[in-house]
């Protein structure tokens, strides 16, 4: 379980838990949840055109996540952010699908690009998604005071001077710059669900943010150990393995919450 | 005429099929489309075609009929969401995140035994890319049917719903339940998505899901005729996206054209950034810092937040 191979996705994996914990925190308070699916997704056109016109589908997969977040964060200041996230991410397919279309690869990539590849890792991939996964998180610790302000409290962050569109920007590309390089190696489905499993059920757990990023990171990394425990074991898939850990423990999380709510006396409870 | 039409467009069997369905399946997506964008539900309207996808794939293992698959899928997921998270609108987005995640999972489970038990690997392209070319003829009763189930449905509910929507203060006060209404909401969107996403594929099933209802509400305040109107463009939208796809094969004979998403999805996106602009909003009569006009639909709290206009 710990040779060969299997060392490239333990390593790469603990990397993606943790700043899918980190950035995933944000995500869920400031219910980004759809953006966090958007991006992803809608970057794999980018690796399709980038594959069409032979060059790297990194820099296919970085552009056009930086497209759509640019593009869903600048559309949204005149419309439903909601409304503009799902318009973003089908154009972003459509252009997938017809970048597809006129090469003659297909099914592989979309599966290995949608479901990754963490089996699959050379050692050669784990430096850059160390590196940008490193950038994401001091960007994140850059922004911290001004995104908890923020989505907690907008109406004081914009008192303090805190422009709330700057700050959604700002987040987007972070959400780009942590989806984009972890895409071809665990795939837009596994990093979506490690960005809201963990920290949704985190936040069951504590109202503090520190410590809530701090389980959210354990929750996750947890996650991601006992996925790929399992798919060792059991042969299926990682993604699967993920998809049912992270659910359980928001299932767990939720249990503790009401728990908490009908045994704690009235008037005593947290914050809400 | 050649110059439009290239030739065969109008006796093609498949051609036929996709028009007929296409323009059926625009009509439920635009009506259920308005209500999903009044309600702030474009995540949960996105997230249900994987969650259908995933309900596909199961199918296919058991080797059920996969129209099934998609609307069981669909409706377990759609009902999943609504009860996790009813308690407080901004948990919503996290309920609809969490069940799209495990149900992801779940996919990526189906297709891995799909592939290794059938060894022909086809059968993922079909399930994620259904194409409107390749409906199947048999499947087109039963689609017809639910369709039609689903649009009574929201006629029904449809009182309730948007007041729901608007005020939820004032619709408690009429003794409506706001868990019902959102459960049955919720039923209707995930049958429609369903249906969509296995007669279309799944990203045509949120592109005309959104894209024209969220025009029209731009362009019109009144519900009624953004129905109407939401009706129209997706209609008009798929037929004249199926034609340039249709006659996108002579353009370049080296190529074999360009898929049938591409020319909805960029049309539908289009139109609606041609809805913000400055035109279209004086088209609708709404000035700038002008009060709300009377019966408007108000945004929500949530979207109050975000600065936002529909």
């Amino acid at each position: 379980m710990f040779s060969g191979f299997m060392v490239n996705a333990w390593e790469v994996g603990t990397i993606v838990a943790i700043v899918a914990g980190v950035v995933g925190f944000f995500v869920v308070l400031r219910g980004s949840a759809f953006p966090a699916h958007a991006i992803p997704n809608g970057a794999f056109a980018g690796a399709a055109g980038a594959n069409l016109i032979g060059i790297n589908p990194l820099v296919g997969l970085g552009v056009f996540s930086l497209l759509a977040a640019l593009g869903i964060g600048s559309l949204s200041r005149r419309g439903r952010a909601d409304v503009v996230t799902a318009l973003v991410l089908v154009m972003m397919l459509a252009l997938g699908a017809a970048f597809l279309s006129q090469s003659t690869e297909y099914e592989p990539q979309i599966f290995s690009l949608l479901f990754g590849e963490i089996l699959g890792v050379s050692s050669s991939k784990i430096v850059p998604v160390a590196i940008l996964g490193l950038v994401s998180i001091v960007a994140i610790a850059v922004l911290y005071r001004r995104l908890v302000l923020n989505s907690i409290a907008p109406e004081i962050a914009t008192a303090r001077g805190i422009q709330p569109y700057r700050t959604d920007m700002a987040f987007l590309v972070v959400l780009a710059c942590a989806t984009t390089v972890t895409v071809p190696v665990v795939g837009a489905l596994l990093i979506f669900t490690l960005m809201i499993g963990p920290p949704a059920a985190a936040r069951c757990f504590t109202d503090r943010p520190g410590i809530a990023i701090a389980g959210s990171v354990v929750l996750a990394l947890l996650t991601v150990w006992a996925a790929l425990a399992s798919s060792y074991e059991f042969n299926w898939p990682v993604g699967f393995f993920v998809g049912a850990f992270s659910a359980a423990w928001y299932g767990l999380g939720r249990i503790y919450a009401w728990w908490r709510r009908t045994s704690a006396p009235r008037g005593s409870g947290t914050m809400e | 005429m050649h110059f439009l039409f290239e030739p065969g467009f109008f006796t093609s069997g498949p051609v036929r099929t996709a028009a007929v369905i296409g323009a059926l399946t625009a009509v439920v997506s635009a009506v259920v489309g308005v209500f999903t964008v009044v309600r702030s539900q474009s995540f949960a309207g996105h997230a249900l075609t994987d969650v259908a996808t995933t309900g596909g794939s199961g199918a296919f293992l058991l080797g059920l009929s996969p129209l099934s698959g998609f609307i069981a899928g669909g409706v377990v997921g759609g009902g999943a969401m609504e009860m996790i998270g009813v308690e407080r609108a901004r948990s919503r987005d996290v309920a609809t995140g969490i069940v799209l995640g495990a149900a992801t999972g779940c996919s990526a489970l189906f297709l891995y035994l799909d592939t290794t038990q059938s060894a022909t690997t086809g059968a993922t392209q079909q399930i994620l890319f259904g194409s409107i070319f390749t409906i199947d003829p048999s499947t087109v009763p039963t689609i017809v049917i639910l369709s039609a189930a689903t649009l009574l449905g929201i006629g029904v509910i449809h009182r309730p719903l948007l007041l729901g929507s608007v005020s939820a203060e004032l619709a408690s006060a009429r003794g409506i339940s706001l868990r019902v209404v959102g459960l049955l909401f919720m039923l209707a969107l995930a049958i429609a998505v369903g249906l969509s996403s296995i007669a279309i594929g799944s990203i045509l099933s949120t592109a005309l899901l959104i894209g024209p209802a969220a025009t029209a509400l731009r362009i019109t305040r009144s519900l009624r005729t953004a129905v109407a109107v939401a009706c129209f463009l997706g209609v008009l939208t798929t037929w004249l996206g199926i034609l340039l796809a249709y006659d996108s094969v002579s353009w370049d004979p080296s190529s074999q054209g360009l898929p049938v998403s591409f020319f909805i999805v960029a049309i539908v996106f289009l139109l609606y950034l041609a809805s913000g602009l400055p035109f279209a909003r004086q088209l609708s009569g709404r000035r700038a810092g002008g009060g709300p006009p009377q019966g408007e639909i108000p945004p929500r709290r949530e979207d109050a937040s975000l600065g936002a206009a529909v």
